[in-house]
C-alpha cells in the first residue's frame, strides 16, 4: 500500500527535510505521495512533484493550513488516510504539533522522531535526550510517523509526478492565527547548514556572543547555534538552541566554542560530519566527541582562527 | 477557571540515563526520580494564573505507581489545590496516557489541560497533542507566552525559525516549552501544607477505559560512541588540518 509524506515549507519553497522524508518513505513503499498543505502553495508543490520517485503530489489550501493549525491539518489529512498504510512528515516543531493528533484520529500511535527504519513496522528512535535508543514495533495497521530528517540523505530531484488538489476539510476553527515573528537573518538555517558556529556559556554576555560567533559563522558562510545554558543566560536566542531541546542539527562541520559539552547539547549535534571543539577547559566533555580539539580560551583563539582562515582565502 | 496539570514522574534530568545490560530499559532502580521539568513549567504557570486571579482551580493529575504521589506532593507544594493519582504498574504508551487522561478530564470538567510539552524520558512530545483531539478541542504547543481572557487563550508559540501566535477557544490544552516562565522552589511552610491538601487515589482499572498497547519496546540499547580525535596546537595548525585532513573548508 502506498505512503504519504507531508511535506515541509515556508509557503514558497519547499524544504530539503521534505526531500529527506521522502527517502526515509521508500523503505516503506515504492507509492510515494507528498501532501502539500498551505495557502497558495501551488509552487511548492510544484517543487515536490519533482522529488524522483514520487508518485504524485496532492495540494490542499485554506487559510488555516496557511498557518498549519494543528486542527486544520487533521481534517485534511485524516479522510485521506483510507488510501494509505502511513503518513510521515518531519520531525519539525510543526510536524511535531500535528501529526500526534492525526494519530489520535485515526485511534493509532505516533511513531516519533525516527532515526532508522528497520523494517515495516520496526523503527528506532533516541530516548532520554539521544543517551539511549529504543526499538520499538508498532503493531498498527495505519503508522503515523515523524522522522529526523537530519539522519536521512535527501531524495535525488528529477521526477515530473502530477500534481492534483484535494479538499482541504472542515476545519473546526476553535485555533486561530493571530501573529508570527519570524526571524529575519542571511545566514543559512541552522537545520540545514552545511557549517554550523556554535557558542555557550564561556561567552558571558549576549555582546561577546554577537562580536566573538556571528562574526566567525559568517567568514565560514555559517549558521549560528547555542547551547542551551548560553540560551538560558540569554546571551543568545532560544531558535539558536543546538540539542535534544533544541535543533537537531548534523552540518558537516560543526564548530564549538566555549561550549562544555553536556549530555542534551551532545545529542543535538554529534551526528554532525566533523566537530572541532575550542575550550579552554582539557577536561571539557566536548572534547570526548571532538574530532579537532583546541584547548585554549576563545578570546585568543577565535580571532587566530579568523586571520589562519584569511590566509586561506576564507 | 479550573485548571488541570498532568505531571509525569521521570529520572531526575540531572542524573544519566543507564542502559540496562539485558536490552530491557534504562535502569530506574535506586536512582532519584522527579517531575518531568515541562509538567513542572506548566504547575508554574496554572500557579501564576490562580495567583493572578484568572484561575479558580489548579488540579494536578498523575497516571503512574503509588510514588507518584511524591510527584503530586511536589504540585500541591507548588502551589496546586488537590491532587488526583490514576494508579498503574504499566507505563502507559502516549496514546493510551491521553486515553487515561481523557477520562480524567470528563470526570473534573476543566477549562484548560496546561501540561509540558514531553517528557524527558520518551521524548515523545504527544499526549497533551493526542489528548487534545480526543476530546476535540484545540491546541497551543510549546507556548512560551500564555494570557487568559474571555473564554479565549492567546499563546505564543515557540515555532522552528520564530514565533507564532494562536488564539484558542476554551477549552483547549496547552503544552509548556522551557521558557514559559522559571519554575518555583516550594517554600518549607508550603511543603507542610501540602501534606494536608486532598489526594484522589484511584486505580486505572475503575476509569472504565479500554486500553490496547500499540507499540512494543523490542531493545533499548546505548547510542553508538563517537570517538575523540585529536588535540591540536593552535589555530593553524586547526586550520589546516580541516582544510587538508577532514576536507571541510
Amino acid at each position: 500500500m502506498a505512503v504519504l509524506v507531508i511535506a515541509d515549507h515556508d509557503g514558497k519553497a519547499l524544504r530539503d527535510a521534505t526531500h529527506k522524508t521522502v527517502a526515509a518513505a521508500t523503505a516503506l513503499s515504492p507509492d510515494i505521495d507528498v501532501l502539500v498543505l498551505g495557502q497558495g502553495a501551488r509552487g511548492v508543490a510544484d517543487a515536490a512533484a519533482r522529488i524522483s520517485g514520487v508518485r504524485k503530489v496532492r495540494l490542499a489550501e485554506s487559510e488555516a493550513l496557511g498557518h498549519m493549525i494543528a486542527e486544520a491539518v487533521q481534517a485534511a489529512v485524516v479522510p485521506l488516510m483510507d488510501e494509505y498504510e502511513a503518513v510521515l512528515t518531519p520531525s519539525t516543531s510543526s510536524g511535531k504539533n500535528f501529526a500526534p493528533r492525526i494519530a489520535a484520529a485515526l485511534d493509532v500511535a505516533v511513531v516519533s522522531d525516527v532515526v532508522e527504519i528497520v523494517d515495516g513496522s520496526t523503527f528506532v528512535r533516541p530516548i532520554y535526550a539521544g543517551n539511549a535508543l529504543e526499538t520499538i514495533r508498532s503493531a498498527d495497521a495505519r503508522k503515523v510517523i515523524t522522522v529526523r530528517p537530519t539522519v536521512f540523505k535527501a531524495q535525488a530531484e528529477g521526477g515530473s509526478a502530477a500534481v492534483e488538489t484535494v479538499e482541504p476539510g472542515a476545519d473546526p476553527g476553535k485555533a486561530r492565527f493571530v501573529s508570527e515573528e519570524v526571524m529575519q537573518s542571511a545566514r543559512p538555517e541552522l537545520g540545514a547548514a552545511r557549517i554550523v558556529v556554535s557558542g555557550g556559556r564561556a561567552l558571558g554576555s549576549a555582546e561577546e556572543f554577537e562580536k566573538v560567533i556571528e562574526p566567525l559563522a559568517d567568514r565560514l558562510g555559517a549558521a549560528v547555534g547555542a547551547s542551551r545554558a548560553a540560551v538560558d543566560a540569554g546571551y543568545a536566542p532560544n531558535d539558536y538552541q543546538v540539542g535534544q531541546t533544541g535543533k537537531v542539527v548534523a552540518p558537516d562541520l560543526y564548530v564549538a566554542v566555549g561550549i562544555s559539552g553536556a549530555i542534551q547539547h551532545l545529542a543535538g549535534m554529534k551526528d554532525s560530519k566533523v566537530i572541532v571543539a575550542i575550550n579552554k577547559d582539557p577536561d571539557a566533555p566536548i572534547f570526548q566527541v571532538a574530532d579537532y580539539g583546541l584547548v585554549a580560551d576563545y578570546k585568543t583563539a577565535v580571532p587566530e582562527l579568523m586571520e589562519e582562515l584569511g590566509k586561506i582565502g576564507k | 477557571m479550573k485548571i488541570l496539570t498532568p505531571v509525569k514522574r521521570v529520572l531526575d534530568y540531572n542524573v544519566k540515563a543507564r542502559v540496562k545490560a539485558d536490552q530491557s530499559g534504562v535502569d530506574l532502580a535506586n536512582v532519584k526520580m522527579s517531575m518531568n521539568p515541562f509538567d513542572e513549567i506548566a504547575v508554574e504557570e496554572a500557579v501564576r494564573l490562580k495567583e493572578k486571579g484568572v484561575a479558580s482551580e489548579v488540579v494536578a493529575v498523575s497516571i503512574g505507581v503509588q510514588q507518584c504521589q511524591e510527584t503530586l506532593r511536589t504540585a500541591l507544594a507548588m502551589g496546586a489545590d488537590k491532587a488526583v493519582l490514576v494508579v498503574t504498574d504499566e507505563d502507559l504508551e502516549p496514546l493510551n496516557a491521553a486515553k487515561a487522561l481523557k477520562a480524567v478530564v470528563e470526570a473534573q470538567k476543566p477549562d484548560m489541560v496546561l501540561m509540558g510539552k514531553q517528557a524527558i524520558d520518551g521524548d515523545n512530545n504527544a499526549t497533551g497533542q493526542m489528548l487534545a483531539a480526543l476530546l476535540g478541542w484545540p491546541q497551543a504547543t510549546f507556548a512560551s507566552k500564555v494570557e487568559v481572557e474571555g473564554g479565549k487563550a492567546r499563546v505564543t508559540r515557540e515555532v522552528d525559525g520564530g514565533l507564532q501566535t494562536l488564539e484558542v477557544d476554551l477549552p483547549a490544552v496547552i503544552t509548556t516549552d522551557l521558557r514559559l516562565n522559571e519554575p518555583r522552589y516550594a517554600s518549607l511552610p508550603n511543603i507542610m501544607k501540602a501534606r494536608t491538601k486532598p489526594m484522589e487515589t484511584r486505580q486505572l482499572a475503575e476509569l472504565g477505559v479500554e486500553l490496547k498497547p500499540h507499540l512494543q519496546v523490542l531493545k533499548v540499547t546505548e547510542p553508538p560512541k563517537r570517538k575523540a580525535g585529536v588535540k591540536v596546537e593552535s589555530a593553524a595548525d586547526l586550520v589546516m588540518k580541516l582544510k587538508n585532513e577532514a576536507g571541510v573548508l
